[in-house]
């Protein structure tokens, strides 16, 4: 794994950044996935209600979905499918893995995954940052149409499938058919590529992209240059049906 | 002089004149032929059953005097706010980019008007839908464009979409000229280009995992929406029981004449099961899970008519859907606009080359200067004056077999006209109490 940890990472600027109140609980050893869901979708709107912790998550699914409130919560442990699954506004940290779909179809905020993330990390997401300290599992990013992703290690095969827009950060290697069938996302990938999908390119880094990179990087507590990237992204070949290349679909 | 009788031109029923234009059409172009709307050929249908009616052995009720009610609520399963409809029919998802906004609102004044409820489709929330219909179903569709949790929660219920009777196992295709600006910044795509929509969900497989996705969007909406899981007509019996156990509160089946608004020709005339021959094997499967009412059945594919409605009902479904025909109610393939069918190499009643946004009717369309001739308050009305009409058939159908309610109308009241019906339905060919199919017979 490439992971590199940097101290001062997304969420200890988030709170340097804000008053916080005093840190709340819910243990899910005692509290069911609704109350979990139901506080957390509540919160951040009295006082001393933006900081809290889940605690004993042991992979439960959903957790600390559908959150539209500026608040942070810490996930104490690894949970299942669809963790913080369409954030609005919120700060989510996984201390542990998730399961398929972390932080899908998310709109802003923040999720960071201290460990691995199974399959469609930031499936269909529109907005926010999503941050995995470990690797990345197949079709990491499918569908994207905005989200920012970054992978501190290696991402799975079929990843950035039919990708709309945003930005895709692999500081590690990259599976096979990377941004098959993509649209207007960009892709940036540090170490080999297993192999590129359907009308999917390497393209070229320019100024631009390379501050797209270094925000990316730095906002992702990576420690990497991006010098060491090259970008990925359509040909636009099969924007508009041509028989000619039927064959490539 | 003698000479040899002329015989007649035989056309040949194999390679008639409408598959041989096809194979040159194929022949000039290189492309499979796209187009909207659903199967033309015939298959099996309701027109193949007949009403039996009461007489000696049961008695009707009166006309215009007895009641014989139409409500129907959908959710009762987990939702803590079902939906109440006054009438059992309701509008099925159609998306805005295939249609306009003008028609998109028309559906929701229309549905609104008559009790009932509309669904979006493919492409998002709209303004013009949500602010004009009552009631609202937000499709999660495998593209997930313009999908957002604000919406979701303004939505009256979700309607999870695995399949469509036109194509099951089959994506979209919007093509470039319907990817105006308003279009493609509500699918987060460029201009102009041909979009595909994906034909299976990006993050998940399987009941299994659609059960999970149930739970998030649950835990999302608060366990206040119902959630709908829509099917094509393909394996009826075992999509319905895999979606109960996904956590369905309703089953939207839709027949393989379901209307599309744009798909392979091939798909739309070559896959699926056909409206008739799902509703059985459906409701035989919630009835084997102890779920028939519980988990209502909505049915579509060739809805037309209050006696489409009343036979849907009697073979077990708690509603119907319709698509095409509340287009046509608002305007589409009018006869009006006949010489700019022609125009456009067609006519009135066969024009489905929706996906090209010429539509004369102003209806499957993104031109501003087509979209203008359909005046939604007008078009509204016209839909809400035919679900009254379908209502008021399905009444007097359901009073001459003397049921008080729509729902109480049962696979005994009918008879089939045909053998192949007559095994579809499950109900006695007409005449007979045979059952093809049943009893080893
Ligand atoms: C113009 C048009 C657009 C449609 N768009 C969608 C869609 O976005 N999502 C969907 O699930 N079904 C879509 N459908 C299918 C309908 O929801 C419905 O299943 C079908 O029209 C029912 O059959 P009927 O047209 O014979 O009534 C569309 C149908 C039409 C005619």
């Amino acid at each position: 794994m490439t992971s590199a940890l940097k101290k001062a990472d997304a969420v200890d600027r988030v709170s340097a950044s804000k008053e916080l109140g005093s840190l709340r609980s819910l243990d899910m050893a005692e509290v069911e996935l609704r109350d979990v869901n139901a506080t957390l979708q509540a919160a951040g709107k009295g006082e001393n209600d933006n900081r809290w912790e889940v605690l004993n998550p042991r992979g439960s699914h959903a957790v600390a979905v559908g959150l539209d409130v500026p608040i942070e919560v810490t996930v104490k442990g690894s949970t299942g499918y669809y963790c913080a699954g369409m954030n609005k506004k919120a700060t989510v940290h996984v201390e542990g893995s998730v399961g398929p779909g972390v932080a899908e179809n998310m709109m802003s905020g923040t999720v960071i995954v201290e460990g691995d993330a199974s399959q469609y990390a930031g499936a269909t997401g529109h907005g926010g940052l999503l941050v995995i300290k470990g690797n990345a599992s197949s079709r990491c990013g499918i569908s994207m149409k905005g989200i920012d992703i970054v992978v501190h290690g290696n991402i799975g095969h079929m990843s950035a499938f039919m990708a709309q827009k945003g930005n895709l950060v692999v500081l590690g290697d990259a599976g096979g058919a990377l941004g098959d069938s993509i649209y207007e996302a960009r892709l940036f990938v540090r170490g080999s590529v297993a192999s590129l999908g359907a009308d999917c390119i390497e393209k070229e880094m320019r100024p631009e992209h390379l501050e797209i990179l270094k925000d990316l990087l730095e906002r992702a507590g990576a420690d990497a240059s991006p010098s060491e990237f090259k970008r990925y992204g359509s040909a636009r070949k099969l924007y508009n049906f041509n028989i000619d290349h039927a064959g490539e679909y | 002089m003698d000479h040899t009788p002329a015989t007649m031109p035989r056309q040949s029923w194999t390679f008639s004149n409408e598959i041989n234009s096809e194979i040159r059409r194929a022949a000039m172009t290189g492309i499979y032929d796209i187009r909207g709307g659903g199967a033309k050929r015939r298959v099996p249908h309701f027109d193949d059953l007949l009403f039996m009616g009461a007489s000696m052995s049961r008695y009707p009720l009166e006309g215009y005097r007895e009641k014989c009610e139409t409500s129907v609520t959908l959710g009762t399963r987990f939702a803590k706010k079902p939906i109440e409809l006054a009438i059992p029919i309701t509008i099925a998802g159609m998306s805005f980019g295939s249609l306009s906004g003008p028609a998109k609102e028309a559906l929701g004044r229309g549905a609104s008007l008559a009790g009932t409820s509309t669904t979006t489709g493919d492409g998002g929330m709209t303004e013009e839908e949500r602010g004009h219909s009552k009631l609202l179903v937000y499709q999660y569709l495998p593209s997930r464009y313009g999908m957002n949790p604000d919406d979701l929660r303004r939505a009256d219920a979700i309607e999870v979409v695995v399949g469509q009777g036109a194509k099951p196992g089959g994506g979209g295709m919007l093509l470039g000229q319907k990817i105006t600006e308003r279009v493609a910044q509500m699918r987060d795509l460029p201009e102009g280009i041909d979009q595909r929509s994906a034909c299976r969900h990006p993050d998940w497989t399987g009941p299994d995992d659609l059960e999970i996705k149930i739970l998030e969007l649950r835990e999302i909406t608060g366990w206040e929406k119902p959630i709908y899981i829509k099917v094509g007509g393909s394996r009826p019996y075992y999509d319905t029981a895999l979606s109960v156990k996904a956590g369905a509160d309703v089953i939207v089946l839709d027949g393989m004449q379901g209307g599309t608004a744009a798909t392979q020709d091939v798909f739309i005339e070559h896959v699926g099961t056909p409206t008739l021959a799902c509703i059985r094997p459906a409701v035989k499967a919630l009835q084997d899970l102890g779920m028939h009412r519980k988990v209502q059945l909505i049915v579509s594919g060739g809805i037309r008519t209050g006696a489409d409605v009343a036979k849907a009902l009697a073979l077990g479904a708690d509603a119907v859907s319709i698509g095409t025909a509340a287009l046509v109610a608002i305007g589409d393939n009018d006869p009006k606009w006949e010489k700019e069918y022609q125009k456009l190499g067609s006519t009135a009643g066969a024009y489905d080359d929706w996906h090209e946004g010429r539509d004369p009717a102003g209806i499957t369309t993104q031109d501003p200067d087509l979209m203008a001739r359909l005046d939604p308050v007008e078009a509204g009305r016209r839909l809400r004056n035919y679900l009254n009409v379908l209502t008021l058939e399905c009444q007097t159908l359901a009073r001459a077999c003397g049921k008080s309610h729509v729902r109480n109308l049962e696979p005994e009241d009918l008879c089939a006209l045909t053998i192949e019906a007559a095994a579809m339905a499950q109900v006695p060919l007409a005449g007979t109490n045979w059952i093809p199919g049943q009893n080893g017979l």
